[in-house]
């Protein structure tokens, strides 16, 4: 029990988004009114965006903006000497910045689509408008 | 300019997109010019890209000038550079042959959707050039959200349908977003070749097995693999005809080689065939995908639903075709991309044409269709033919293939199950063809025997040529399949699987 | 549905977990991702492209194929909501709604007749009472504060955090909070549909344009050094020009697709007073 206990504690951010994402695709897939869907699908993508920032963590390590001081960037700065281990990885950094993009882009699809489906059938009930639909 | 082409078959469709999308708002008639414009340049370049592959070999093409794995790098092997020609040359007929179509189902919004159908055709184009894991992803969004808007614009049901589509294929596009964030966390590199060099000392490692699950998963839930193919049959029925006969017949395709560049690049088939022992239950699966497909087909009472779910069993072919592990299969795998995706887009031409004149596609709809519409008939008796694989279209080679690959393997089951799945396609086709040459029944009970000549009223041409250009290619493509194995497929698989 | 949902959330989560085992405990300096590619960028950066914010760098250079895409997404996304929702409605002949602005008495117009032209009254839908004094003023004061702010986070993406679309979504936040504060009919007349729809494209237009000059110059799809010669600097500060520029064009694109995506949810397609 204390091994797992010390596995949790040192890799807990992956149960976080792992618990995380687990609850946006059982909202997905079990829920039946489609706005939750939506909800949990943005809940589902929040989880990747977490799990790739944590891969970026690094202990000791500060934002990736290197220090600069004013009249010198430019080419002299080129001379400063900078250490990769004081710095942040910032590349999941750029790549959530595409995935956070992609979500709202996303989400904003999915909202016009269930407006659509309201007009439609009045109601955002999956289950309803099945109903709606065999009646034809 | 041709060190360019890598670039400019994205990069012209992508600007001329938004082009669309400005001229919509001052005149509308040039959106289409410009439309069929950018799809021809792009054609052309990816048709140069596949003849200087052949030439030289695999051409990298790196992006804002960064070597690969700190910048963006495209690898055009022989594999891409078939998909691309395929992709761009399907996509280019077709906006030619729908044009028509188009205005008559989306009077008011033809500009936003040119602007998307070439938006859709740039991120298919983008997934499979790109050599970057991450890109891929990106590239896999653009295409999903503009056939999202696209599928959503057919009749009453589509807006549900398409959005039970986005439900799932967000799941599929975050699955292998993970898939990608566990190589990353493993190998700390986005580039596909980059991963493919670091990978083998980690082949034992879970997270590498985890990250294959599901990559594998996400992919076969956009490309609607068996038992995860629900939401296809609804999304493709309801759509317009334009879009339908536009995504049917490429984002399928386009996935399964998504799929193969998996196994074959990133993960590498000393991996996947020998490590990994699952290649037995997936061709199982795949064997699954052919019967429920064409069981499901043989049920429907409904064209179009029909060919969706003759789409459903062909995913099964290919997959099963990847799967078998060895060269005859993925052969038979990689030139079915080519003849399925020229397939369906003959058979969705056709329904288009039959949706342009009848506004409906149920059985009892097609009745006398033969008499009424021969020349739309006649492309889809080729079509049916190679559906069918009849030995001068080019279905017959693929599926030829792919019989030799299930044998040399001894996978018997999956030969049974496309000699089957080839039976119920002859039942289809010609159950089709059969009501399609009778008489409308009702006629002659109602208007008695002065009504027994209904005039033909064909589409018109400029969706006819168009649909025989295809038609003739489907003989074309069987006639020069020996070229295309031993010119282009042959150097898409690597030597090591023999 | 429900227990097949569990089930495959269960699933999918336990074999999730498993491969953790074999992942690097959190914060750790040693793993593959921090040592294999990322130093290059850390170390490098300054001197191949004198940017001092990392992120910056990688994002609109080293990977700005990927944000041109992106950019591209959220373009999609726009023209997707515009094409399944907007509805062009002709006016439809019927009593009319119209608003006193500075009383805040409703008036109502017969079939045909007209209100004499005149900036006190404003077309209404519906009976609703006029938003409250406070909100309007507080925004219509905050307003030009959030722009100004937005545009510094995008000119001063190089040095801080920041860049096209944090910047873009304050800018189009500034335009969804007048929306709000007041409607929708109020919003659209300071940012025409047209002009919205136009700048949107615009906006991708600027960055792929960037891209595609940097061919015309024999260089690859953007790399920004060709640009040195048209600005009159040498390659690497071509380099961080080139992708300020590109970030300008981000920023366009992502304020207008933000306006654009709002006004289209909020009216449900119709463009009238919206919420």
């Amino acid at each position: 029990m204390g091994d797992l206990l010390q596995i949790i504690v040192a890799k807990y951010n992956y149960w976080i988004y792992i618990t995380l994402m687990m609850i946006g695709l059982y909202a997905m897939i079990g829920k039946n009114n489609l706005v939750k869907k939506i909800v949990g699908m943005s809940i589902f993508q929040t989880a990747i965006i977490l799990f790739y920032v944590s891969i970026g963590v690094k202990k000791g390590a500060t934002i990736p903006i290197l220090e600069h001081g004013h009249g010198e960037h430019g080419h002299s700065a080129a001379a400063l000497i900078v250490h990769a281990v004081d710095y942040v990885n910032p590349l999941p950094h750029v790549l959530m910045l595409t995935a956070i993009v992609v979500g709202v882009a996303t989400l904003g699809v999915a909202l016009a689509l269930a407006i659509k489906v309201h007009n439609r059938f009045n109601t955002l009930e999956e289950d309803e408008i099945l109903a709606q639909i065999r009646e034809k | 300019m041709s060190q360019q082409y890598p670039a400019l078959l994205i990069i012209v469709p992508l600007l001329s997109a938004l082009l669309i999308s400005i001229t919509g708002w001052i005149n509308k008639r040039l959106c289409f010019p410009i439309a069929v414009a950018a799809l021809a340049v792009s054609a052309y370049s990816c048709i140069g890209l596949l003849l200087r592959v052949v030439d030289e070999g695999v051409i990298v093409y790196r992006l804002g000038g960064w070597d690969p794995p700190m910048g963006i790098a495209y690898y055009v092997d022989h594999l891409n550079a078939l998909v691309l020609v395929v992709v761009s040359v399907v996509a280019l007929i077709n906006l030619i042959g729908s044009k028509k179509s188009i205005e008559l189902e989306m009077p008011g919004k033809t500009a936003p959707f040119y602007a998307l159908y070439v938006l859709q055709v740039t991120g298919l184009l983008g997934v499979v050039v790109t050599g970057d894991a991450f890109n891929l992803y990106v590239l896999l969004e653009i295409t999903a959200l503009s056939g999202y808007a696209m599928l959503a614009m057919g009749d009453d049901r589509a807006p549900l349908s398409t959005l039970n589509y986005l439900y799932i294929g967000t799941i599929g596009a975050c699955f292998y977003l993970l898939g990608v964030g566990y190589l990353y966390i493993v190998t700390g590199s986005l580039n596909m070749v980059d991963i493919a060099n670091i990978l083998p000392p980690l082949y034992e490692s879970k997270a590498v097995l985890a990250a294959f699950i599901i990559c594998l998963v996400g992919v076969w839930l956009k490309m609607a693999f068996f038992p995860l193919h629900a939401w296809l049959p609804n999304a493709y029925t309801h759509a317009p005809s334009a879009a339908s006969s536009l995504i049917a017949p490429l984002v399928t395709k386009v996935m399964i080689y998504v799929m193969i560049r998996l196994i074959l690049t990133v993960f590498t088939p000393e991996f996947t065939f020998n490590i990994l022992a699952i290649s037995e239950p997936i061709v199982w699966l795949a064997v699954v995908a052919i019967f429920m497909g064409a069981i499901l087909a043989l049920a429907e009472r409904n064209l179009k639903k029909m060919l969706t779910y003759i789409i459903v069993a062909e995913v099964g072919y290919m997959v099963g075709g990847a799967w078998l592990g060895n060269r005859l299969g993925m052969t038979g795998a990689i030139l079915h991309i080519v003849n399925d995706a020229l397939m369906t887009l003959c058979a969705f031409m056709v329904v288009s044409n039959v949706a342009y004149k009848l506004k409906g596609y149920a059985f009892d709809d097609l009745k006398g269709l033969f008499r009424k519409m021969p020349f739309t008939m006649g492309a889809f008796v080729v079509a049916a033919l190679s559906m069918i694989g009849v030995p001068p279209t080019c279905g017959f080679f693929s599926k030829w293939y792919l019989i030799s690959g299930a044998i040399q393997s001894g996978q018997y089951a999956f030969m049974v199950a496309l000699l089957f799945s080839s039976l119920v396609n002859v039942v289809l086709f010609f159950r089709v063809i059969e009501i399609c040459f009778y008489e409308p029944f009702s006629d002659h009970h109602g208007h008695g025997h002065d009504h027994h000549a209904e005039p033909m009223a064909e589409a018109p041409v400029s969706m006819l040529v168009p649909l025989y250009v295809v038609a003739g290619g489907l003989i074309l493509v069987g006639i020069y399949t020996s070229d295309i194995v031993n010119y282009v497929i042959e150097f898409a698989i690597p030597k090591s699987i023999l | 549905m429900k227990i097949i949902g569990l089930i495959i959330a269960i699933l999918t989560g336990v074999l999730l977990l498993s491969a953790t085992a074999d992942f690097p405990i959190f914060g750790d300096p040693d793993s593959p991702a921090s040592t294999h590619l990322s130093p290059y960028y850390i170390e490098k950066t300054m001197e191949d492209t004198s940017v001092p914010n990392i992120v910056t760098a990688v994002l609109a250079d080293y990977r700005g194929y990927d944000t041109m895409y992106e950019t591209a997404v959220i373009f999609t996304a726009g023209l997707a909501c515009f094409i399944i929702l907007r509805i062009f409605v002709r006016e439809e002949p019927g009593d009319r709604l119209y608003r006193h602005v500075l009383t805040g008495v409703t008036v109502r117009v017969k079939e045909g007749a007209k209100l004499p032209p005149s900036d006190d009254f404003e077309r209404i839908d519906t009976m609703w009472t006029p938003p409250d004094l406070i909100i309007k003023t507080v925004c219509r004061l905050l307003i030009p504060f959030i722009q100004l702010f937005g545009l510094y986070v995008i000119a001063h993406g190089h040095h801080s955090p920041g860049g096209g679309f944090q910047g873009g979504v304050i800018l189009g936040a500034s335009i969804i909070l007048l929306a709000i504060s007041t409607d929708l009919r109020t919003a659209v007349q300071r940012m025409r549909e047209k002009v919205d729809a136009i700048l949107c494209p615009v906006g991708v237009i600027i960055y792929a344009g960037t891209g595609a000059l940097c061919i015309l110059f024999g260089f690859n799809f953007l790399d920004y050094s060709a640009l040195a010669p048209l600005l009159h600097v040498d390659p690497i500060t071509a380099r961080s020009h080139g992708i300020l520029i590109v970030e300008i064009g981000v920023g366009i694109a992502v304020m207008c697709t933000m306006i654009w995506i709002y006004n289209i949810l909020s009216s449900g397609g119709k463009y009238d007073e919206g919420l």
